[in-house]
């Protein structure tokens, strides 16, 4: 880092930016490695040390006190005493010196107001100030734009670029190639804890959209090609908030047809979760329709969905998945245990989930000391293979599968392919939502990019992963001309949130 | 201050209609004034009810024809209410809700004061007013250690057992030593005890807090039982005699007209709490450990990003509740009663009630503990002058009082954010 830099860090989420962040700030310890300030090793004992060094930190998640004022918040840590050991509080200063540096940098703030009263857009004003009164020369920001409206990204980008005048430097974490390009002076890009290359902002965005989506080996799986049958799923303008009341899915058409694999990519977090929870009645549709085989299931209950014959693979594992205190055979029957044969009247039929349990287990090869263990003790994939064996267990019209091999072994990766694809064969419509373009590229016989809420485009399994990198960083073919290479004249069209978003 | 405003915030929001907070408390007052005006009014008799300003009959008094003063503060009680029906600004609510239940209550006393044998138809204000000073003191102690512990983050509920140690090790320390200052100390290092557990085991061991707390208690009750059997039975002289402090008249201030004997001419615990809680709702709201204390309490992990050391700000709060509980349990042994098995009998978890109806506040706990002194007081009072009502009803009245502040007029109540929550870095 040099003086007065803005240094973009690049990357999917998941590739490893925050905890770097976090190690640099003192908040986490580093395993192996140094990190130099001035050419000398610096040594971080928690985050004191940190600001000691000059080193500021915007998180993702704001560290702010929702219920003191913005003062008190800004004066936690470094408080301004007076009356010796018994310390007392001395608010005017503090107030004197906030509003001091918020004028300074033309950072507006009430000092007297409740950090939860305030919009999110003011309270990462209020962290920036917090960093500027201690003084620091390097400010880290955490996905910064991750919760701003694009005014509010607007106002941010004006003060990054105040800051950097001041002589600060700034670390701007983020995966938006916009924003990167209309403001750093150096581009880092990360991708599965490693940094995979460094670029300038004059770096076209596919090139920035090649290196953060990587290419790493291409996996392979033998199969067939399509044999599309009639329309299974049918989603038509559905519009879906996420957890912030932020649009998540923002109109989309979607179809998946008997017997193929219908793949969704996408940079995380551009609504693919809120998707498929909507399609699975986990939340709230405010507007469209989903329609499972001529019959509009919108609106109901997440068991009757189920019980309508789809599998459904949830994108998190130990939240959603498997509960991990439950055995393996437990796990294996959390959907029909209340059936014939595992269930009669009031009792569970214990035997009859034992016997099932071995025989599934023996089938999708999961490896475990018992049907007796909790699923907990198992490794990451073989918890991922009881998932699959439970919802595959089932006879499905439906299969969905969110980041089906996230976090699991090669091994297991290939197994559940496999499956998955025997799944399409047997003339099951199949949903697969990966972040990993290349479990897409090798499971889907048509892909559905998806950006900012909406399917950008649909294209199929032999286009090129370059092409499908553009789509996910919000580029459509129509565009990319224009936009392939921005100079500084074209950078008022890269400004983030000027190409939609309400 | 900031708990003002976290009120009006988490009131703002909800769209309740026409029955409000304020509508529904004041029908309430509406129905108790009348239960008052006509009831109470119809039971009294037509003597006098006094209310002197001694510790007996004699001297100044307010005096007021019982059926009618029965009447009129009932209706005093209707107008309260009405009021908050008809529409009144948010900062009267407090003070027009204590005018109303205090016109109930007086309706109340009215008619019993009048209805009592003759010759008994006076209530010895002094001595109302210093017994609910008494019996408020260990809540109020208790209170404390539970604000000092819950605004930095970790539930207390071993109050109890806190209170208990104290009383125990402050009666036998003090016993055998034969100097109250010893017993009081070693009341402080008995609660401290007890809180060292509880900090080492939430803490340290992310133990569930309030299963922690439950277990302390049973675990003060054991150990102080046995050794109650063990020392202070066989040989109570030695064990269970623990010198007193006495009482001390402060000048000047023990010459004001009820207030100055009623308060002023008490012992060391009642100026010592009463001190604590102004000292802590300073230092809570004014210093730098208060500020510290409730950041680790509502947001540990902006803490720690800020220097702020959550577990050892944890630690230290716990022990200081752990001390400040100990010297309420010294009140006891050291100033009123020897040690006898399980005395607190639930006091502290009467304080931890006093804590949530006074909102996690000094100054708010102190109301809340003298609330439930007061009608720990009431009780005694109707039953020297041998109410009609059964005695059962009246020992009743505190545990009723606790029931109804913390579900119906406390309202929407706020925990700090982190309260039981451990702080795992990371």
């Amino acid at each position: 880092m040099e003086p007065g830099e803005i240094h973009a860090l690049l990357g999917e989420n998941g590739a490893g930016k925050s905890t770097l962040m976090n190690v640099l700030y003192g908040l986490y310890h580093p395993d192996e490695g140094e990190i130099l300030v001035d050419g000398r090793p610096l040594k971080l004992k928690g985050p004191s040390d940190a600001i000691a060094a000059g080193i500021g930190m915007v998180h993702q998640h704001f560290m702010l006190v929702p219920v003191f004022t913005v003062t008190e918040n800004i004066m936690l840590g470094a408080e301004q005493v007076r009356g010796g050991i018994a310390g007392f509080l001395d608010r005017r200063r503090a107030r004197r010196e906030v509003t001091e540096v918020s004028e300074r940098y033309n950072l507006r703030v009430d000092p007297d107001a409740i950090i939860e009263d305030l919009p999110v857009g003011i309270q990462q004003r209020v962290e920036i100030v917090k960093a500027l009164t201690r003084d620091v020369d390097l400010l880290i920001l955490d996905e910064p734009t991750a919760v701003l409206t694009p005014q509010e990204t607007e106002e941010l980008l004006t003060v990054m670029r105040a800051l950097k005048a001041a002589g600060k430097s700034i670390v701007f974490i983020t995966h938006k190639l916009g924003e990167v390009k209309a403001i750093a002076d150096r581009i880092t890009v990360i991708r599965r804890g490693r940094t995979v290359g460094t670029a300038s902002p004059e770096a076209s965005r596919d090139e920035l959209a090649a290196l953060m989506v990587g290419r790493s080996v291409r996996l392979t799986v033998e199969k067939q090609p399509a044999n599309p049958g009639r329309p299974v799923l049918e989603v038509a303008g559905l519009v879906v908030d996420d957890d912030r009341q932020v649009r998540a899915v923002d109109g989309v058409d979607l179809t998946v047809h008997a017997g193929e694999v219908l793949g969704i990519a996408g940079v995380q977090g551009n609504g693919q979760t809120e998707l498929i929870e909507a399609i699975m009645g986990l939340r709230p549709l405010l507007a469209g329709t989903v329609t499972l085989d001529g019959q509009q299931v919108d609106g109901w209950s997440t068991k009757k969905v189920l019980r309508a014959g789809v599998g459904y693979v949830p994108e998190d594992r130990s939240v959603d998945g498997v509960v991990k205190e439950f055995s393996v055979a437990e796990n294996l029957v959390l959907d029909l245990y209340d059936r014939p044969p595992f269930g009669r009247g009031l009792a569970l039929r214990l035997d009859e989930i034992t016997k099932s349990a071995r025989e599934r287990i023996a089938q999708f090869d999961v490896r475990t000391s018992s049907a007796e263990a909790p699923v907990g003790t198992l490794s990451g994939g073989n918890q991922q293979k009881v998932i699959v064996a439970r919802e595959l267990s089932r006879p499905l019209k439906l299969f969905i599968a969110a980041q089906p091999t996230r976090g699991v072994d090669v091994g297991s990766i290939e197994f559940i392919h496999s499956r998955v694809i025997h799944e399409r064969d047997i003339g099951t419509a199949v949903l697969v939502v990966s972040s990993e373009l290349d479990e897409v590229l090798a499971l889907a016989d048509r892909i559905a990019v998806m950006y900012r809420g909406r399917i950008i485009g649909i294209v199929g399994p032999d286009t090129s992963r370059e092409a499908i990198g553009l789509l996910m960083a919000g580029i459509t073919p129509g565009t990319a001309t224009e936009d392939g290479t921005a100079t500084d004249g074209g950078t008022t069209a890269e400004v983030p949130g000027s190409e939609d978003e309400a | 201050m900031s708990t003002m405003a976290v009120e009006d915030v988490a009131v703002a929001p909800v769209d309740e209609g026409f029955w409000t907070r304020t509508r529904k408390v004041g029908s309430v007052l509406v129905g108790l004034g009348l239960v008052g005006a006509v009831l109470f009014g119809s039971l009294a008799t037509g003597e006098q009810a006094r209310f002197t300003l001694s510790e007996d009959s004699a001297g100044a008094a307010l005096s007021i024809h019982g059926t009618l003063g029965a009447v009129l503060f009932g209706l005093v009680a209707v107008a309260t209410g009405a009021a908050m029906l008809v529409g009144l600004p948010k900062r009267w609510f407090t003070l027009v809700l204590g005018v109303g239940l205090v016109g109930f209550v007086l309706s109340f006393l009215c008619w019993q004061i009048s209805d009592a044998q003759p010759g008994q138809n006076f209530m010895p204000l002094v001595n109302i007013v210093r017994g609910t000073f008494i019996l408020a003191l260990p809540l109020i102690f208790g209170a404390l250690a539970g604000v000092l512990c819950e605004r930095s983050g970790v539930v207390n509920v071993a109050i109890e057992g806190q209170l208990l140690m104290g009383a125990f090790s402050g009666a036998l320390f003090g016993s055998i030593s034969g100097s109250v200052w010893v017993g009081l100390v070693a009341a402080a290092l008995g609660g401290a005890f007890i809180s060292l557990l509880l900090a080492v085991f939430a803490i340290r061991y992310l133990v569930d807090q309030v299963v922690m707390g439950i277990v302390l208690n049973l675990l003060a009750v054991g150990v102080t039982g046995f050794l109650y059997e063990r020392l202070m039975q066989t040989d109570a002289a030695r064990y269970n005699s623990a010198p007193r402090f006495s009482n001390w008249e402060i000048p000047l201030l023990s010459d004001i007209p009820l207030l100055g004997p009623a308060l002023f001419r008490g012992n060391i615990f009642l100026y010592l709490g009463l001190l604590l809680v102004l000292v802590l709702h300073i230092a809570l709201f004014r210093t730098r450990w208060g500020l510290r204390t409730r950041s680790v309490g509502e947001h540990p992990t902006a803490a720690d990003t800020l220097g702020v050391k959550v577990l050892r700000v944890r630690y230290r709060n716990v022990l200081l509740a752990g001390v400040v509980a100990g010297i309420g349990g010294a009140s006891y042994t050291l100033a009123l009663y020897s040690f006898t098995k399980n005395m607190i009998g639930g006091k502290g978890f009467i304080a931890l009630a006093a804590l949530i109806f006074g909102r996690w506040s000094p100054t708010g706990a102190l109301l809340a503990a003298l609330f439930f002194g007061f009608a720990d007081q009431l009780g005694t009072y109707l039953g020297a002058i041998n109410s009609i009502i059964p005695s059962q009803f009246l020992a009743m009245l505190p545990y009723l009082a606790t029931i109804l502040a913390v579900a119906g007029l406390v309202g929407r109540v706020r925990a700090p954010a982190a309260d039981g929550k451990p702080y795992i870095k990371g």
